[in-house]
């Protein structure tokens, strides 16, 4: 029997957990729904002005995206521990930290993408001028990658255990935070008419540095948690 | 190369005779060095000309935020080896520094906030270096939260040294995020902490200090380290063949 | 000795950060043998109780 392709093992991994996520897309839209409903907090809780509310809006909008994306990362592996698949992964022969990355890649695009896609409709509710939004959807793009990176390490190591949700977001919130001071910034730089190159450039470069950095530790923390 | 003297140093029934010895050797030698910078700082050294005697606080601040950095950067390695050499040792030195380290963040921080009083007007200011250590704090809160989560011990010093060596990763992005945070929001040039310019009379108690902090932990790390080599090897049979003291 | 203590004014900055500097230094300390000797009596009343069997 030949080995499988490593891509092709790893769009195998790809495909399966967006089919596994649009069967259960109730589950999966709730990342979505959270940052709807955390980004409606506040005109509430500060007032209907556009004016006062357009200052914050890159802070709004990027801490409410990070503590989504936090609800959503905890599931990642949770599914296949349980059933044994997770085991079957580690076993396969396959280099763990392709086939997490796959796992993250796919959680992206389930929990990170819907993000980026609402965040216009979102942002305008706080004032955002249109041409900002370019840039929103890029900040909001990069980040949410960044933090399925991390979130996925989180998730690794707090695999299995009592109230991991919550020890899962005191570990990658210190993580995120470099990521939330260059992704808010660039929002609101574009809120102002100045160009966010360099924030969104520093945002990329960190993505760039959790894509290659996460999915060995990832890996090492799935070794770990699940033997 | 004869690696004998490695591995003799990591095996238990070594490493709990020479870290009662060292603690002594560490300990005495930081008790001198702490009175002493203590005596130079608070006594002998003149007040500052822009912050008057409230600079004096420099000596238990800066100390305290040395060995908040250098501890986590000690348990980083410590867990690294316990991991790539698979150490038990290791994992214990790690385990034990953890506490320590994070009392020292609360230490820098407190005292950071304190001296910030008189020389901003306010109880906290996010300054790059207070925020810095805040984040710090968080970051060992997290190394010891996982550590307490996990009922194996094995699982739970290797998931922990991960994550520490994540955070060692993750540091010199925060520390250069939140200064460049700072700097973006700051609206007037306020006097930085710590920047005094010193004098020579200024510095050798901060030095001293400095030292005296140092091998303070060295002490203290290996009491706990002790500590934590009879509670791993709980059950094993040097024990009872009369360990040292 | 009162301009000392007075720290030229900010002396309700400077001793709360000695103290709790001291605090902590005195903390570490003793919290450490306090765990060195709990885990030598545990260790002392296992050997006791196997002394039995041997």
């Amino acid at each position: 029997m030949t080995a499988t392709p490593l891509l092709s093992a790893a769009a195998l991994i790809y495909r399966r957990d967006l089919l596994l996520a649009v069967r259960h897309w109730g589950q999966a839209a709730q990342p979505l729904m959270f940052f709807a409903m955390v980004t409606t907090l506040f005109p509430l809780a500060l007032g209907p002005n556009l004016d006062d509310l357009r200052e914050i809006a890159g802070g709004i909008l990027w801490v409410a995206a990070l503590l989504a994306s936090l609800i959503g990362v905890e599931l990642l592996f949770r599914a296949d521990h349980a059933d044994g698949t997770l085991e079957q992964m580690m076993v396969s022969g396959q280099p763990l930290a392709m086939l997490a990355l796959a796992k993250g890649a796919a959680h992206w695009t389930v929990c990170g993408l819907p993000l980026v896609l609402i965040s216009p409709l979102i942002a305008s509710g706080l004032g955002v001028p249109s041409a900002a939004i370019c840039t929103l959807m890029l900040s909001i793009g990069l980040g949410t990658g960044i933090l399925s990176a991390l979130g996925a390490i989180g998730s690794a190591l707090t695999l299995g255990l009592r109230r991991g949700s919550l020890l899962l977001s005191l570990l990658v919130l210190p993580l995120a935070m470099p990521a939330l001071i260059f992704g808010a910034r660039a929002i609101d730089m574009a809120i102002h008419g100045e160009s966010a190159r360099g924030p969104l450039l520093l945002l990329t470069a960190m993505l760039m540095l959790a894509v290659t950095l996460a999915p060995p530790a990832v890996a090492a923390a799935l070794r770990i948690s699940a033997e | 190369m004869s690696w004998i003297w490695f591995h003799k140093l990591a095996s238990p029934p070594h490493g709990y005779r020479i870290a009662g010895s060292l603690a002594a050797w560490f300990g005495w030698p930081a008790f001198i060095l702490i009175i002493a910078g203590l005596y130079g700082g608070l006594v002998l050294a003149p007040a500052d000309y822009q912050q008057g005697d409230a600079f004096r606080i420099v000596y238990v601040h800066a100390p305290s935020a040395w060995l908040s950095m250098f501890i986590y950067g000690t348990m980083a390695v410590a867990a690294a080896v316990g991991l790539v050499w698979r150490i038990k040792l290791a994992h214990a030195v790690a385990a034990a520094s953890a506490p320590v380290g994070a009392s020292f963040t609360f230490l820098a921080l407190v005292t950071g906030a304190i001296w910030g009083k008189p020389m901003w007007g306010t109880w906290w200011v996010w300054d790059a270096r207070l925020t810095s250590e805040l984040l710090l704090l968080f970051l060992y809160a997290g190394v010891m939260a996982l550590r307490a989560s996990i009922d194996d011990r094995d699982r739970a010093d290797r998931a922990s040294a991960v994550l520490a060596i994540v955070g060692i990763v993750n540091l010199p992005i925060i520390h250069y995020s939140v200064y460049w945070w700072n700097t973006l929001h700051q609206e007037s040039t306020l006097t930085k902490i710590g920047k005094p310019s010193m004098a020579g009379e200024m510095l050798w108690p901060l030095l001293v200090m400095l030292l005296g902090f140092t091998l303070y932990y060295g002490a203290v790390l290996m009491v706990r380290l002790r500590a934590e080599i009879l509670r791993r090897e709980r059950d094993a049979s040097w024990l009872r063949t009369g360990a040292g003291s | 000795m009162n301009e000392f203590f007075a720290m030229g004014g900010y002396a309700a900055f400077v001793w709360p950060c000695f103290l709790l500097a001291a605090i902590v230094l005195v903390w570490n300390v003793v919290a450490a043998r306090r765990l060195l000797n709990a885990a030598q009596n545990r260790v002392l009343r296992s050997i006791d109780t196997g002394k039995g069997r041997r």
